[in-house]
């Protein structure tokens, strides 16, 4: 084999292909399903209606589809399995990244055409992984100090990334495999420190050529990584599963309580940041729906004496973080109905607040027609607070956080 | 074949693979808008730097700091343990370090925005709330690692007396 020269000293005797392969098993089971829950995401958000963001994305898109309202728990799921599962696996990533440094120092750095063009492709992996991670990261914790649009980077980042992942995944999978059986894994996890040796020399050079006695077994290193996982589980889940889970969520935005009462539950725009004023949401307040022959102007006590429906559903926001609450309002098919709409394409529902990525939303037939999709005046047999949307906003099931627009203006149902 | 693999180190097939990854990098790339990925008033906030930065984020930046906190460590410890006459059975404590130190900087990485209060202004119109109580959860938090970790070093520490006693009795 080669002799690889190394930079630095790299002397820990536990790094080798078969712990490198079990950190790559762990991921490539683990980061499709960041992937694929990611590009639901998008569509989720209506790209048919041109709301997703980025809005021009080529083919780089899952197959359309209209995203259905059905299990009122589903976006809940993907959403909070993306990001959830995305900081979970942040150790592994890490630990991953420690068992290949040995190869950011081989000497020559480039050997063989091969070589150099692989080791370009990695910068789309391992720059793409960390830029999704640092990006999403941010975002979940409203620390948007890299000043672009985080939509547009990440899901540009999301797409480089794959194209790295895929690649890596084709190039490695043999040496993985090979890797795994080179060993029994059942074999690592009895030996103790005292009995950790390397593995045999490599030819990737993973393999240390002058180890130190181990400080840690290969069973404790591995117990350390997953460890690592463990907290960041214990730390994140609780703001997607909510109830006595959501204690645990210490260092997330999403773990803390607003006081007591029927409207102490997540907020992710505050009435002050919309500029919502008090004349906007008084007695002069009339919900405009549109349509039908006749527009049709509805005011609360009018929207109080139709029919009322009450649904518990699940609010759930692309930062990963879900609640589930008891709403009561004003069915939206009950509301076309009553505008004297017959048929319709879809709905756009806007809100009182002027400015705003998302002070308007385009419903789909499906998410109107939904038995439980409601214009709701109620949280928890109260008034909506005024964070919350008062005097009405949307909950439609299955349906991104953001879309369920708060301070309803106007519904406008439309032809397509 | 033969000659090929000979002139580009590899089979046909990984050309391949690499190239499919460089198209469909190149597309994105091209989809987005390269004029998009760069920031002409304030050039930090690029998407490109951004990237680029995350390429050498772990192996440059963090893999350096945590392995040099690490070889200070375990050198720091191999000094104290060198003055002392050797003990047969000693239980060496530099896991019982490891652990919490890299629970506590798992922790502090990823919630860093909350804990430094970074981004106050967007949290606070986002949510309505402060970002102050992370710093002093995280704080109780690291406190409750190396506490554990101590409890768990006494207890095999005293474990290990114990066995060694048992051992020289006769």
């Amino acid at each position: 084999m080669t002799d690889h020269s190394r930079g630095p000293r790299l002397r820990s005797p536990l790094r080798g292909p078969w712990l490198t392969s079990v950190f790559g098993l762990v991921l490539l089971i683990g980061l499709p399903v960041v992937i694929v829950t990611g590009l639901l995401s998008y569509i989720a958000y209506g790209p048919q209606f041109g709301q997703a963001r980025p809005g021009d994305v080529g083919w780089l898109h899952l197959p359309y589809f209209a995203w259905p309202t059905r299990p009122s728990w589903l976006y809940r799921l993907t959403q909070g399995l993306h990001v959830g599962l995305g900081l979970i696996l942040v150790p592994i990533v890490l630990a991953k990244l420690w068992s290949v440094i040995p190869k950011l120092f081989v000497f020559p750095p480039v050997r063989s055409p091969a070589q150099a063009l692989e080791r370009l492709s990695l910068i789309a992996l391992v720059g793409g992984a960390l830029f999704e991670i640092i990006t999403g990261v941010l975002n979940i914790q409203y620390d948007y100090i890299f000043g672009f649009d985080f939509y547009t980077a990440h899901y540009w980042g999301a797409w480089v990334f794959i194209a790295g992942f895929v690649t890596h995944t084709i190039l490695k999978v043999p040496l993985m495999v090979r890797s795994l059986r080179s060993r029994s894994f059942r074999e690592m996890l009895r030996t103790s420190r005292a009995d950790t040796r390397p593995e045999p020399a490599d030819e990737n050079g993973l393999v240390a050529e002058d180890p130190t006695p181990a400080t840690i077994s290969r069973r404790g290193a591995l117990a350390l990584v997953g460890g690592g996982a463990a907290l960041v589980a214990v730390l994140s889940v609780g703001q997607t599963t909510g109830g006595f889970l959501r204690n645990a969520a210490l260092l997330l935005p999403r773990g803390r309580s607003y006081g007591d009462g029927p409207n102490d539950f997540q907020i992710n725009r505050t009435a002050a940041a919309a500029q919502i004023t008090p004349e906007q949401t008084g007695d002069t307040w009339r919900l405009s729906v549109t349509g039908g022959a006749e527009p049709v102007q509805l005011n609360r006590s009018q929207l109080r004496a139709m029919p009322s429906h009450t649904a518990s559903l699940p609010i759930a926001c692309v930062e990963g973080w879900s609640t589930v609450e008891t709403w009561t309002g004003v069915r939206l098919r009950d509301l076309a109905a009553a505008a004297g709409v017959t048929t319709f394409g879809s709905a756009k529902v806007t809100s009182l607040e002027r400015s705003g990525a998302f002070n308007s939303a385009v419903l789909t037939v499906d998410q109107v027609r939904d038995a439980d999709a409601l214009l709701a005046l109620e949280v928890n047999g109260a008034e909506l607070s005024l964070d919350h949307g008062y005097p009405a906003r949307i909950i439609v099931p299955a349906l991104p956080g953001v879309h369920n627009t708060k301070w309803v203006q106007s519904i406008e149902f439309r032809e397509a | 074949m033969r000659r090929f693999a000979r002139f580009y180190g590899a089979h046909p097939l990984h050309l391949l693979a690499v190239l499919f990854s460089f198209a469909l990098a190149g597309y994105a790339v091209m989809v987005v808008g390269p004029q998009n990925l760069w920031n002409p008033d304030v050039w930090w906030k690029s998407i490109a730097v951004w990237f680029l930065g995350a390429v050498i984020a772990h192996d440059l930046v963090l893999f350096p700091l945590y392995a040099l906190a690490d070889r200070s460590l375990r050198s720091g410890l191999d000094a104290m343990r060198g003055r002392r006459r050797p003990r047969p059975r000693a239980v060496p404590a530099l896991n019982y370090i490891r652990v919490p130190a890299l629970a506590s900087g798992l922790t502090l990485l990823l919630f860093l925005p909350g804990i430094l209060e970074q981004g106050a202004d967007a949290y606070l119109a986002a949510t309505g709330l402060t970002q102050e109580p992370y710093l002093d959860r995280w704080l109780l938090l690291s406190a409750a690692f190396f506490a554990l970790s101590t409890l768990a070093y006494a207890t095999r520490l005293a474990l290990s007396r114990n066995d060694s006693g048992a051992v020289s009795r006769p």
